[in-house]
């Protein structure tokens, strides 16, 4: 007797959230119900290991089904085919776009291409990420990146309208979008120790104050590309360096702000010409793109000092915006 | 000119991309309906076009308005070559034809391609003016309202159930007509969702214009179903009950109503004819004065009755008055008589309700049922089906004189089903033999009087229990004891029912599914030979079937069956039977005895140790089984009871009427003889396999309870959350060795299994019930078996259930005695729960596992809503705002169910096989859905095979009944029912074909919370009334 086959339909979608992970993270329908065995499931519910099966594989066929609307989330509301209470839609598109520390750090910054997509498999051996997952992270980056690529106004809004996203993933989607235009460099060893978090924080100072849309809001909204005029400006801060008066007015301008804030303070204002005079030679260096592009390398080596990184705050971000 | 039909079309989205260039389309609509087609103008260039039609108006015959569905076609405009069709949207115009049902039709409706299935949404409005036709000889029969619940609807009073309503319709099938071999599979499938589309609306009006003529207003139980005989043809039929029913617009005005029978009381003479019913002048008159005349005995009713078998309508009060009370009887024999004079003059006694206002059902006997093997010929005239209206002409026949038999005059809970294999079909029909109150069956102002005497004579609870048929004259041998209730008439230790459990019956413990599963196996064989194996197979099976039943009943300790449904599927290599139905402790009948096993060989002594070890294995179940379903009765002294060993009583006829010689009726005695039922016999192996598989059927997991009728008895504390789904699964045997047991281990696996994974599915919905579960099997070829279960789960609230059964004994009393008067509708549990008594726990329901996460993840949803136009960039969100927002989403969410379309998301839809809403009340009926779809593919891998292409199918049905509720501004379908879900796959050609057809009645309901002042309003406008109610009864 073999099941040739074996469905159920609700009225209102059933979602089963642990299945719907295990389907995320990749796991094959045999994998999934080994995981499900191990959890213990079959004791609590008194389930034999065939109705299992036929539960994986039902909800597997559901959230296959689903995957072509959860490409285009907004697409998903206003469906009729499934019917999905909003909450269970908000939890399908969040953990759907919802992405893996290990897996994010390995592509920031790296050209959403054809090219990075052949290297997933070195990524998957690498993070221990399934491959299946690995594209589904892989192609949403891209997918967010494709449709918010050319738009107008902020990219956080843009993210969250069009994939309907929570505040905080919309804004490491931003990150991403950022990273992956500007081809930051992310991958060097140096940078290891910085999480995706620090650079998100970074992503987001940089889109408020060094793109095209922070400099004047009203002609070319633009959060995706740096303020190519800004970077020139900043050749001019050679003279933070040069003028010994003005290195002496930063100094003080700087500490005035920093004091009882910062927990290295005193090691920061010992080294405070050494520090300024690093970070100042990478902002004159940014006209060039290679250098654009290594700009957080740059800051590791050329301006790390004595500092350790401190509460995912990077300690070589300068604090405010200098112009 | 009766009727102007206008229709606009406003927009359309998610169209798919016909052209691959530009990766967009021109996309047009075509209008038509009838002959009359209208299009609209080609929107270049996009997937959400936005064509704002005018309005197009056809101006057609109610006639057409009935029959024709309007079809909506979705075209993509091609300059170069014929333009290709995206897809279409069927709309039955029926519900706007009658005034209290929907207005207009507006909204977004999927479009549907028989091969793509559905291709985005398109907006329409559709409106209808209908002018009033006063012609006597019109064809059409506009204003009759169609019903597919089962119970009187609950804003509704019956004023009168007239009774049975029939009619078919046969046409050839397009999918066998010549000119298929030449045409796209899409056209052949759009051709047969036409003409079926067309054939439904034909058959509703021929039904309606019967209903007229019995000066009814309404069709209830409506049950429409397709025969696709293949070659032979295509036969649309459909029963209903012709009723006249008054909407109820306040229960206050009611009032008035009911109690006007008693002060009339006295002005009536008895002997008037009280049937001013038309049709029952002439032949019925000799036999009402003889009513008035004579104290009934059995020789006036010998005269009345024109055959033997009638003897057994024998008032049996002309000898029990002793214990039914002195001016009882009498009483009881006119309204015998006078119910049976109202009956007689119709041909079918027979109504597909299957629960009925209070008072209405008197006595029930038993099941009935017939069957009947044919051989398919081609229709050679489809406007005269004959043979077809014959051959179940005669299975009614043969219904009514079992009825007859056991002394009832009527059938209840009746239903029709066909098989077919290849040119073999098997006609069945089933009811429940019942002995009825005249109120409901004629003109309601006279009668109240006769009523009122009959219910003193009859204890609540216990009165549709009591025999109806002459003990001395019994049609089989049964054993009788005193009512357990009341110890004054006299009740059968079985009963055996097609119809739900009366409201006001008093249940011990809960109820549970009860299954019988059976295959045979059967040698291959062409038209005649086949049919008269068949034939001979069936008596057989009919007669196991019946053994499980009541084996299983005997083992779960309960003594009643509701709900009963035998299906019989014919396939090419075997039958199977399938019997439902949900068993019951009834108060009023005798606690059932054990089961007993017993060895043929006594000598052997290992032999006799497994003997005992079984017996004892079976004690042990039913002890548990007991205790599971909180069984435990009363214990009564035994003076009154008869013997304690029951002896068998189970019983139903069969009838074998064979295609060559249908004249030739060979009846089946099913209860076992003079033997024990209960003593099985362990004389082979295959008695020991039978024995083994009754212990094999698992209970459900605690805190699930499972039943096959509209309510689980011993539960009335539904809260409001519910899921309705179907389940299919198919099975292929292995070819080699198939052996009746081995098969019938595979079905019986194969039906476990899948109840397990249903209860597993639904394990975070704990504690619920599983109602209205509706198993159908079919047999699509050789080695496969489908089988297709339709049901909906009901959560219920745990602390409640553990009321004590004294409590609920007495509750459900006193509800009986209040819904007597409270509108006549039926008093279903939740009713109860609107009482201030049983508050409802207002906000549980919804979301019970949702986390919290979930709920913040909705408040993004709506938040994101918000900010869509209020763009701003570089402000961060945060958290702290979205949390404060987040109660109001989810109170968003709440309101949206009820209120469909206030939000710009997809409204909600609820679907259920039951005829109400728990925790909510049914405002408006808009009309009956019916809907007919056909799905085909070729690339049967690519789609996901054949669970992947079945599993969307069956999603967009739901989604297509949805979008057509929606539209007439309803928010849920009740007495949902899937009739047919025909699969056929070809995987060495990649290709699958699929057809279902589902039906049921789109209303609008408001929470209970939302009735909140009228509920607090209710129980002081009705106390007058539940004291005139409780005088009555008492």
């Amino acid at each position: 007797m073999t099941s040739e086959l074996d469905i159920f339909v609700g009225n209102t979608t059933l979602i089963d959230e642990d299945v719907y992970r295990l389907w995320l993270d990749g796991y094959s329908v045999g994998d999934a119900v080994a995981l499900r065995v191990r959890s213990g499931i079959l004791e609590q519910t008194g389930a034999t290991a065939a109705v299992l099966q036929s539960d994986t594989m039902d909800h597997y066929r559901t959230f296959h089904m689903l995957e072509r609307l959860l490409h285009a989330p907004p697409k998903l509301l206003h469906q009729l085919i499934y019917q999905i209470p909003p909450s269970r839609q908000a939890l399908l598109i969040e953990r759907y776009y919802a992405f893996d520390e290990a897996f994010v750090r390995e592509v920031l910054g790296k050209k959403l291409s054809k090219g990075t997509k052949k290297d997933l498999d070195d990524i998957s051996t690498k993070t221990g990420i399934t491959l299946k997952s690995c594209r589904r992270q892989f192609d949403n980056f891209k997918r967010v990146f494709k449709v918010v690529e050319e738009m107008r106004g902020s990219l956080v809004d843009n993210v969250q309208q069009h994939f309907l996203l929570s505040d905080r993933l919309a804004r490491d989607y931003a990150a991403i979008v950022f990273f992956a235009n500007n081809r930051f460099e992310t991958g060097k060893k140096k940078l290891q120790y910085l999480s995706f978090g620090d650079f998100a924080f970074c992503a987001e100072l940089m889109i408020q104050n060094w793109t095209l849309g922070a400099v004047d809001s009203q002609v070319d909204d633009m959060d995706m590309d740096l303020d190519k005029e800004f970077l020139q400006d900043l050749k001019e801060l050679k003279v933070l360096v040069a003028d010994k008066d003005l290195l002496d007015l930063h100094k003080s301008l700087v500490c005035t702000a920093l004091r009882g804030k910062l927990g290295v303070f005193s090691e920061m204002e010992a080294n405070f010409k050494n520090l300024s005079r690093g970070l100042v030679n990478v902002a004159t260096k940014l006209t060039h793109n290679k250098d654009v592009r290594d700009l957080f390398v740059d800051l590791v080596e050329k301006a790390p000092g004595p500092l350790g990184p401190l509460h995912g705050h990077p300690p070589w971000l300068p604090p405010a915006p200098l112009s | 000119m009766p009727g102007k039909l206008k229709v606009k079309i406003v927009a359309g989205r998610h169209l798919p991309v016909m052209d691959r260039a530009s990766d967009l389309t021109d996309a047009f609509v075509e209008v038509k309906f009838g002959n009359t087609t209208f299009k609209t103008d080609v929107y270049p260039k996009s997937l959400n076009p936005q064509w704002n039609s005018e309005w197009f108006k056809f101006e057609v015959d109610d006639e057409d308005l009935q029959d024709e569905p309007l079809q909506i076609t979705v075209l993509d405009h091609d300059t170069y070559s014929a333009n290709d069709a995206i897809g279409k949207v069927y709309i039955d115009i029926d519900p706007l034809l009658y005034s209290e049902a929907a207005t207009v039709i507006s909204g977004w409706f999927p479009i549907y391609d028989t091969i793509h299935g559905i291709r985005g949404e398109i907006n329409v409005v559709v409106k209808v003016d209908l002018f009033n036709d006063l012609n006597r000889f019109r064809q059409s029969s506009c204003g009759v309202k169609f019903f597919c619940t089962t119970s009187i609807p609950k804003c509704y009073r019956a004023v009168i159930i007239h009774g049975f309503v029939e009619e078919l319709v046969v046409n050839e099938d397009p999918e066998y007509q010549w000119i298929d071999r030449i045409r796209t599979p899409r056209a052949s499938n759009e051709a047969r969702q036409r003409l079926i589309s067309l054939m439904s609306g034909e058959l509703q009006r021929k039904i309606g214009l019967k209903v007229l003529e019995m000066r009814g207003n309404a069709v209830v139980g409506y049950l429409q179903c397709f025969d696709l005989e293949g070659e032979s043809g295509l036969v649309v039929r459909a029963i209903g009950t012709a009723c006249t029913l008054d909407k109820l617009s306040s229960p206050a005005a009611f009032l008035p109503a009911c109690n006007s029978p008693s002060k009339e009381m006295k002005e009536i003479p008895f002997n008037e004819d009280p049937n001013p019913n038309t049709h029952s002048s002439g032949p019925s008159t000799p036999l009402k004065n003889q009513t008035y005349s004579f104290s009934p005995s059995k020789s006036y009713s010998r005269q009345s009755s024109s055959s033997d078998t009638d003897l057994s309508l024998t008032p049996k009060t002309g000898m029990g008055s002793g214990s039914a009370g002195k001016e009882g009887g009498p009483f009881k024999a006119l309204l015998r008589q006078q119910t049976q004079s109202a009956l007689e003059q119709r041909e079918f006694p027979f109504f597909t309700l299957t629960a009925f206002p209070p008072g209405f059902l008197v006595h029930v006997g038993g099941v009935v049922s017939a069957r009947s093997v044919k051989l398919l010929d081609r229709i050679h005239n489809p406007d005269e089906p004959e043979t077809r209206d014959a051959w179940w002409a005669e299975i009614r026949q043969e219904i009514k004189s079992h009825a007859k038999a056991l002394g009832c005059h009527a059938v209840v809970g009746y239903s029709e089903s066909t098989s077919i294999c290849e040119e073999v079909c098997i006609l069945s029909a089933s009811g429940t033999a019942a002995v009825l109150n005249p109120r409901f069956l004629q003109d309601g102002t006279v009668e109240g009087c006769l009523e009122q005497r009959l219910e003193e004579n009859l204890p609540a609870g216990c009165g549709f229990c009591h025999i109806p048929y002459d003990e001395l004259n019994m049609p089989f041998p049964a054993h009788l004891t005193y009512c357990y209730n009341c110890r004054k008439q006299k009740v059968p230790d079985v009963l055996f029912t097609t119809i739900d459990l009366p409201t006001d019956a008093t249940v011990i413990g809960k109820g549970c599914l009860i299954q019988a599963r059976l295959c045979r196996l059967k040698k291959k064989a062409q038209a005649e030979a086949n049919a008269t194996a068949i034939s001979n197979l069936l008596p057989f099976m009919e007669y196991e079937v019946h053994t499980q039943l009541m084996n299983k009943l005997k083992l779960k300790g309960m003594n009643a069956l509701f709900g009963l449904r035998i299906q019989i599927t014919v396939g090419e290599n075997m039958l199977m039977g399938l019997a439902s139905a949900t068993g019951v402790y009834l108060a009023a009948l005798p606690t059932p005895g054990g089961i007993q096993i017993a060895g043929k060989t006594p000598n052997d002594g290992s032999y006799e140790q497994h003997i005992s070890h079984m017996q004892k294995k079976i004690n042990d179940t039913i002890a548990k089984n007991k205790e599971l379903y909180e069984i435990n009765p009363p214990e009564i002294s035994e003076e009154i009871i008869g013997s304690p060993i029951p002896e068998p009583r189970q019983r139903s006829r069969l009838l074998r009427s064979q295609s060559e010689s249908s004249d030739e009726v060979t009846e089946l005695d099913l209860s076992h003889g003079k033997k024990d039922a209960f003593v099985l016999e362990i004389d082979d192996t295959d008695a020991m396999e039978d024995v083994h598989s009754l212990l094999t059927d698992v209970p459900p997991p605690s805190g699930f309870y499972s039943c096959n009728t509209e309510i689980m008895p011993g539960i009335n504390n539904w809260t409001s959350e519910i899921q309705m789904f179907t389940s299919v699964r198919v099975i292929r045997l292995s070819s080699l060795n198939l052996t009746n047991h081995a098969l019938n281990k595979n079905f019986n696996d194969l039906c476990e299994n899948l109840l397990k994974s249903l209860y597993f599915k639904l394990r975070s919905m704990i504690p619920c019930c599983l109602c209205h579960v509706n198993f159908t099997v079919s047999l699509p070829e050789d080695e496969l078996i489908q089988v297709t279960v339709t049901a909906v789960a009901i959560t219920f609230d745990k602390n409640q259930a553990l009321q004590t059964t004294k409590a609920h004994v007495e509750k459900s009393l006193q509800r009986a005695s209040t819904d007597n008067e409270e509108l006549l509708q039926f008093p279903l549990e939740l009713c109860s729960d609107s009482l201030p008594s049983h508050p409802f726990p207002p906000a549980k329901a919804t979301s019970v596992d949702y986390s919290s996460f979930a709920d913040r993840c909705s408040s993004w949803i709506e938040l994101i809503k918000l900010k869509a136009q209020t763009i701003r960039r570089g402000s961060i969100k945060t958290t702290v705002t979205v949390e404060k927002t987040s109660p109001m989403g989810e109170g968003n969410f709440r309101n949206r169910s009820a209120a469909p379309c206030a939000n710009s998301t997809v409204g909600v839809v609820k679907m259920t096989p039951l005829s109400f809403i728990p925790g909510a009340k049914i405002t408006k009926y808009l009309g009956i859905i019916n809907m007919f779809f056909i799905r085909e593919t070729t690339s049967l891998r690519e789609e996901g095979g054949v669970s992947g292409f079945l599993h969307a199918f069956i999603a967009e049905v739901f989604a297509m009944v949805r979008a057509h509720v929606a539209a007439l501004g309803g928010n849920a379908v009740v007495s949902y029912i899937m009739k047919q879900c025909v699969f056929m796959e070809n995987p060495n050609k990649n290709q699958a074909q699929c057809l279902i057809n589902v039906s049921g009645d789109a209303v609008v309901f408001a929470r209970e919370s939302e009735l909140e002042v009228v509920s607090t309003q209710q129980p002081a406008a009705n106390c007058q009334p539940a004291c005139t109610g409780g005088e009555v009864t008492t």
